[in-house]
């Protein structure tokens, strides 16, 4: 009796400690994100004003502001998930649910699996050598939504693929035997039920494209141009590339500080706001159901 | 009453891989009667139902050897459409399988994939088939709402109003109570019951109780063979095969 209620207290002990230790590496992440944001506002926030949000940068980009990177980066990551989107979905759709398991489809898993896993800045390359150069697009928006959408993809398909992994086969079984098409029950059941899921892996396309600073500067990006965009074939200024010219390639790195900050927190409410965006979107498709 | 054959099995042999899970099965099934199959787990009577539908094509390992004519006609025949099959021959699953739409859309979902745009047909025929269920009263003041907020038992007869709906000639249930609870079981027998007027019903059970209730002729199986057909009451009151009546008095299975 004695015996059993030390062992007990100790396996209670054992789990106190466990669970404290999964807290502790929760913690960390949230403090970590924390930080990155205090550090952000704290040195970026004096930079923030109407002109710094309306305008475009002057006088060799120590004053005015950076219009130009926010429109310019909304295209991008806004052309590469549509890029991605529709492909992705496909692939999915495909690999879930008409691919019959062989070499083949072995193979094209494979491949998606090492395009998650390939360097940003080799996407650049590619993305310079084929849609820049080869199909003669020049650095343009439309290249650098190409290249960011090549990049999303395995996240796309990924996420869109473990969504339909999701749905219960009973509601495939229930719709295919009320004499529905196997494309009619994809169509009509599969892909509404795996909305969510599939939104949630745009989510997480949009922020990646939004924050890549690789992949754009050889096929979208330029140093400066004070005007917008008036056509897919226009090359433009983004935030993350503004960031990476103001830090490293500027005349007056040091004056431009809190500038550098400034994007940066700019940019952060920027994936923010279009995560939030597909947050309610979704949560108002769950809460359809 | 005369009823006449529905259903024809001729040496029906069905395999997964290499694993033969029905053999030899020949019988008739009648109009506007119940049909129930027994056995224990694994005796094939659920393989045997999704045959009726070709819901095993679903399993690209399967293979069936032998016929079945619907109306003398062989439902395997590759130019037959299994789309139209299973226009004419619904299924009700053991697990009350509602999509996650309005309970309107679950009802008029077979109408819509088979082509039906009229608008005031499809809500004749979706108070129609939840008439028919039985479930009408209880699901008319929301029938926009979402089908999965409804009990389980509800949301089973809604997956039968949803397979009335297209109007076909056989329902096809397998075990379609044994997810639910006593009350909402007895709704769904004397459901069986009103539907047989109409509609020729094959049921697979494992309550033998459930069987001897609903059916008016009963299969038994055991380890993918059709052991004995009967009435119904013939087969649980007078079995002629000692392995029958061992299953029914639940001395195995």
């Amino acid at each position: 009796m004695n015996k059993s209620s030390s062992l007990l207290r100790r396996r209670k002990l054992v789990q106190v400690a466990i669970f404290g230790l999964f807290r502790l590496s929760a913690a960390i992440n949230g403090i970590a994100l924390l930080i990155v944001v205090y550090f952000l506002v704290a040195r970026g926030w004096r930079a923030i004003n109407w002109t710094f949000l309306t305008q475009p940068p002057m006088d060799s980009m120590t004053k005015g502001g950076i219009l130009p990177c926010i429109v310019g980066t909304l295209c991008l990551s806004l052309g590469a998930v549509l890029v991605a989107l529709p492909i992705g979905v496909a692939s999915a759709v495909y690999l879930n649910e008409y691919a019959r398991p062989g070499r083949l489809l072995r193979a094209i898993r494979i491949g998606i699996n090492n395009l998650a896993g390939v360097p940003s800045v080799v996407f650049g390359l590619f993305g310079l050598a084929f849609f820049v150069v080869w199909l003669k697009m020049g650095v343009s928006i439309l290249a650098g939504s190409l290249t960011l959408g090549v990049l999303t993809l395995p996240v796309i398909i990924g996420s869109s693929e473990e969504a339909m992994r999701s749905v219960p086969d009973t509601y495939r079984e229930a719709s295919l035997a009320l004499g529905a098409t196997k494309w009619q029950t994809i169509y009509r059941v599969v892909l509404p039920a795996a909305l969510p899921g599939i939104l949630t892996g745009a989510i997480l396309g949009i922020s990646r494209a939004a924050g890549e600073t690789a992949p754009i500067m050889f096929t979208a990006a330029v140093f400066y141009t004070p005007s917008l965009p008036t056509s897919v074939l226009d090359e433009i200024m983004a935030l993350p590339y503004h960031i990476y010219v103001l830090a490293t390639a500027g005349t007056e790195i040091e004056a431009t500080r809190h500038l550098q900050y400034g994007t940066a927190l700019v940019l952060i409410v920027l994936v923010l706001g279009l995560n939030l965006i597909a947050i309610i979107y979704r949560a108002r498709l769950q809460r359809r159901r | 009453m005369e009823h006449s054959l529905k259903i024809k099995i001729k040496d029906l042999n069905f395999y997964y891989g290499d694993f033969k899970a029905l053999h030899d099965i020949s019988m008739d099934i009648y109009e506007n009667q119940v049909t129930a199959f027994i056995g224990p787990s694994g005796c094939g009577k659920s393989t045997l139902l999704r045959c009726l539908n070709r819901m095993n094509d679903l399993i690209s390992i399967s293979r069936v050897e032998g016929q079945i004519l619907l109306d003398d006609k062989d439902i395997n025949d590759p130019n037959l459409d299994v789309v139209t099959l299973r226009h004419n021959v619904g299924m009700v699953f053991q697990k009350p399988n509602p999509f996650p739409k309005s309970i309107f859309e679950n009802v008029a979902y077979g109408l819509r994939v088979n082509g039906i745009k009229d608008k005031a047909y499809i809500e004749n025929q979706v108070e129609k088939s939840l008439v028919q269920a039985a479930i009408w009263d209880e699901v008319k003041d929301r029938i926009h709402d979402s089908a999965l907020g409804l009990s389980g038992g509800q949301q089973q007869r809604l997956c039968i109003a949803r397979a009335l709906a297209i109007e076909p000639e056989v329902i096809l249930m397998d075990e379609p109570a044994s997810a639910l609870d006593p009350i909402a079981t007895q709704k769904i027998e004397e459901l069986i019951l009103q539907l047989k007027r109409s509609y020729t019903i094959i049921v697979v059970t494992h309550n033998m109780q459930q069987a001897a209730r609903v059916s008016d002729v009963t299969a038994f199986f055991y380890l993918g063979k059709l052991i004995e057909l009967d009435d119904t009451q013939t087969l649980f009151t007078k079995p002629k095969l000692k392995q029958t009546e061992d299953y029914i008095t639940g001395r195995f299975g």
